[in-house]
């Protein structure tokens, strides 16, 4: 089958890939343009490893055609420094011990910052139902809720 | 309590920065397939769709010839001629005459893209003739069951016994006769448990090589590097020292990642291709249909007990089916699911059994949370039933240091007595409870393991030290034992790096399981650490001219060991390391043993639940987990253990099952069917570590990673028991499960 060129905005910078028409973004960000920060658990859109903001979207990529991503602005993990500046969710992960074998961490940092983007002032009940799709097999989760709460009153400066 | 401020430790008990942590969150670390090399292939495999089904013919001619593809294998291309286990591996790795389990591997393909390789898996042409099969533990014992794979009982099964039954155990003490017959209340009941799935998110994958000469690499995540190698050796009839086997960041375990399943696959591949690297990365349904799970149990338990509470006589009778090989727990579950307990007269049965389903693998305290929530529950139901309060039931039977175990041994120091303690004292047992809530408690124990180890701690030119441990890192161990050396040679915890290292860099490692890492490599590295500071002792000696026994290393630096020694200013462990090159050369400690002076570990829990009486949907109110850690070395890290193993627990108490059709397929392979517990359904789980510090570890420690999961399974039964009155025997407790229960009970 023949590949489609695409061209797209990647934490900000121009990319370009050609994508097998059947390759998901997953498999395009993580093979052709080295971004294996975000992860494949399942490949069925059920664990959250591979999410990633689409035009501000928060999506599984492995749901996501590579084709698809003509266009269009994609937000990774790679993305959430600055620089050497830790998103305030990253450094609340780790003073937190809030990942353990940090398989599903990626992903979880980048469905965080979707929902403070939009509720800079979440309950426990909001994160918690908004990380519903963010499977954890290692933590049980209470550490990396008490995280994401940290860092929103961080960014609130509560 | 966590007594960070306790301590007589400068480090030991604080909370720093896991050293792994900035890797993790930015994306960075690497897991088994975020690596790629030159000329690399993409291999897929064919698995059988058929429980059991004989091989009649299998030709791969027509996917050879695609274009891309350029190696195709089947069992003919693995070793021949092995017996006991590592036939067993290589059986498991590629079916042979017969597949076994739907989803067993009967060829692979490696081509120049993963598409190709997929496309080449329908161009493979099997043959299968279907054979009856067994799913279930108990059809599989029946008298007339077919025998699935006759002669291979071992020596310890009774003849006349059922012919899947290939391992029996037998142990016990005392006159269990008399033991009911002083009872004033005998009960027994039968339990049952679904095999469940460990659950790692990160599937398996590995990149291997492997040249015609039979010397080969592979990058793997794995728990145990050594363990991969050995393995793949056998099922290749290759030389262990050959292969380099290098372990990735690794995206959980929980015991599923302590043996093979594809990784032969990928270098027999690779040996067919001209030696061109070959990647394999597993799909979700491919690890829950053909790697994990654990076994599923039917569980007999009869127990005595007087009306103060005082356990008489107890006999275990368990079945457990493992897959169709050997290897179900069923000997750890015997040993642990009495083992709280001071028994006088005790017996215990089991029997492993085949059935068309995957090889079973290690789950976190394999088989202790099976037979825990078969005896904790009849405790708990006894006592209801005498009126009796289940924790002082608890605490009344409860084993202390210089008893002996239900399963032999005597026990060290242990702190079962100061676990049931500090759960009477915590706020959570006094919460309110409404209408349709119950609460439940439950105790657990683990062993925990030693094992080989070989640690090397080197000074590094500007006084810091590296690690080089065997064990990969799962939940935060370099920082646990950066934490013991820091401590041990008295200088920053930032001072120290631990590495994971491949297996040409240390003598043999067992994996990081059995609770050990932190125990036995954190021992052999404060061990090597000591031999380090040794030497150093003895170039401040040869430098200021005196006996090395007259020195002595305070708070990171050797001096003079009194005023008779001589008077010298300190010299700190830089400025030793500074001059090593011409005082004698590189400075390192090295230990290597199988580690002794393990630690067991009791935990108990209690949860509150609320019991919807119209879906029969069980909700999680409030949980608690005390555990007896020996020493806490990073304190957040086991409060997490606890957590994790608590919430894994929940699942496999609830939702967590392998649903097979009447076809003997696995119905549930993704996760949206395999449900995990999400963050949704849970609240904060509240810990407790206790510390009685094990002696036979420098620092105390005991392990801390399987206990957490033996408890939950009878707590959750006891607190749905204790709100709703019904007493639920077979997990998970889902809500078709309850509201059936609820309806039965009007």
């Amino acid at each position: 089958m023949s590949k489609v060129h695409v061209s797209a905005t990647v934490n900000g910078d121009p990319v370009e890939f050609l994508a097998d028409p059947r390759e998901s973004l997953l498999d395009c960000l993580r093979d052709h343009l080295g971004l294996t920060g975000t992860k494949e658990g399942c490949g069925t859109g059920d664990c959250g490893a591979c999410s990633v903001l689409v035009d501000g979207t928060l999506l599984c990529a492995c749901l996501v055609l590579g084709v698809e991503a003509e266009g269009k602005t994609i937000g990774t993990i790679e993305g959430l420094a600055q620089g050497h500046e830790l998103h305030p969710l990253q450094r609340a992960f780790i003073d937190h011990a809030a990942l353990q074998c940090g398989f599903c961490t990626p992903g979880i940092l980048v469905a965080s910052k979707a929902l403070l983007d939009q509720n800079p002032d979440p309950t426990e009940e909001q994160v918690r139902f908004w990380l519903a799709g963010n499977l954890c097999r290692c933590t049980g989760y209470d550490k990396i809720v008490r995280a994401v709460m940290d860092a929103a009153a961080e960014i609130r400066g509560a | 309590m966590a007594k960070d401020d306790t301590h007589a430790y400068r480090l030991i008990g604080t909370r720093p920065n896991r050293p792994d942590g900035l890797d993790k969150v930015t994306g960075r670390a690497r897991y088994g397939a975020d690596m790629a090399l030159p000329g690399m292939l993409h291999a897929a495999v064919l698995r059988s769709p058929h429980a059991h089904a004989r091989i009649t013919r299998i030709d791969t001619s027509r996917a050879e010839a695609l274009a891309g593809v350029k190696a195709v294998i089947t069992r003919a291309d693995l070793a021949t001629g092995q017996s006991g286990e590592d036939w067993n591996l290589t059986e498991n790795t590629l079916a042979g005459e017969v597949a076994l389990y739907d989803g067993h591997a009967v060829a692979a393909v490696a081509a120049t893209s993963k598409f190709i390789a997929q496309d080449a898996l329908a161009l493979i042409d099997v043959e299968y003739e279907v054979l009856p099969h067994l799913i279930d533990v108990d059809d599989a014992i029946r008298p007339d069951a077919i025998a699935l794979r006759p002669g291979s009982a071992d020596a310890s099964v009774p003849d006349g016994s059922p012919a899947n039954v290939v391992k029996q155990i037998e142990f016990g003490h005392g006159d269990l006769d008399a033991g009911f017959a002083a009872a004033d209340l005998v009960r027994e009941g039968r339990y049952l448990t679904e095999a469940t799935h460990q659950g790692y998110i990160e599937p398996h994958a590995c990149v291997a090589q492997l040249g015609a000469d039979g010397k080969g690499e592979m990058w793997v995540c794995t728990q145990g590097q050594w363990y991969i190698r050995k393995m793949c050796a056998a099922v290749l009839g290759l030389e262990a020292a050959q292969l380099r086997v290098t372990p990735s960041e690794i995206g959980g375990g929980f015991g599923g990642k302590t043996t093979i399943f594809a990784e032969p696959l990928a270098l027999a591949l690779s040996r067919k291709a001209g030696g061109r690297p070959v990647k394999l990365v597993m799909s979700r349904s491919e690890v829950l249909r053909a790697t994990g799970p654990t076994a599923s149990a039917s569980m007999d338990v009869k127990i005595g007990m007087k009306r103060d509470g005082t356990i008489t006589a107890a006999l275990c009778d368990f079945r457990m089916q493992g897959g169709a090989f050997p290897g179900a727990p069923v000997d750890m579950a015997l040993f642990c699911a009495l083992a709280p307990y001071k028994l006088d007269a005790v017996k215990c049965i089991g029997q492993d059994v085949l059935a068309n389903r995957p090889k079973a693998a290690a789950y976190r305290a394999p088989g202790a949370p099976m037979g825990a929530f078969a005896v904790e529950s009849l405790i708990d139901e006894m006592a209801q039933e005498l009126g009796l309060d289940p924790l002082e039931v608890r605490l009344k039977n409860a084993v202390r240091e210089g008893d002996k175990s239900s399963y032999g041994p005597t026990f060290g120091s242990i702190g079962l007595v100061e676990v049931l303690e500090a759960v009477k004292a915590h706020p959570n047992l006094s919460a309110p409870l409404g209408p349709n809530q119950g609460r439940g408690i439950a105790s657990g124990y683990w062993f925990n393991h030693g094992g080989e180890t070989s640690v090397t701690v080197a000074v590094s030119e500007d006084g810091g030290a590296t690690v080089s441990v065997g064990t990969p890192d799962i939940g935060g161990s370099r920082a646990s034992i950066a934490l013991m050396v820091a401590e041990t040679f008295g200088i920053g915890y930032d001072d120290v790096r631990v590495n994971v290292v491949e297996t040409g860099a240390l003598g043999v490692n067992e994996p990081t399981h059995g609770s050990r890492a932190t125990f036995a490599s954190g021992k052999a590295a404060v061990i090597s650490a000591k031999a380090a500071i040794s030497e150093m002792c003895r170039r401040a000696a040869a430098d200021w001219g005196i006996e090395p026994e007259a020195v002595e290393w305070i708070d990171g630096a050797a001096v003079p060991a009194g005023p008779n020694a001589g008077q010298f200013p300190p010299l700190t462990m830089a400025e030793i390391a500074a001059k090593m090159g011409e005082t004698g050369g590189p400075i390192s400690g090295h230990h290597e043993v199988t580690a002794e002076g393990v630690g067991a570990s009791f935990g108990a829990h209690v949860v509150d639940v609320e019991v919807d009486s119209e879906t029969g949907k069980v909700t999680i109110l409030r949980y608690l987990v005390v555990q007896d850690a020996g020493t806490a070395i990073h304190p957040a890290y086991v409060e997490g253990q606890y957590q994790g193993g608590a919430v894994q627990g929940i699942g496999w108490a609830l939702n967590e099952e392998y649903v097979y059709g009447r076809d003997g397929r696995l119905q549930n392979t993704v996760f949206l069917d395999y449900r995990i517990p999400v963050a949704s359904d849970l609240p904060m789980i509240d810990t407790v570590i206790v510390e009685v510090p094990n002696p036979g570890h420098p620092y105390g420690v005991r392990g801390v990673g399987e206990t957490g999961i033996t408890p939950p399974l009878p707590a959750i039964a006891n607190a749905v028991a204790a709100a709703t009155g019904v007493r639920l025997r077979h997990l998970p407790m889902s809500p078709p499960k309850v509201l059936a229960a609820l309806k039965a009970r009007g």
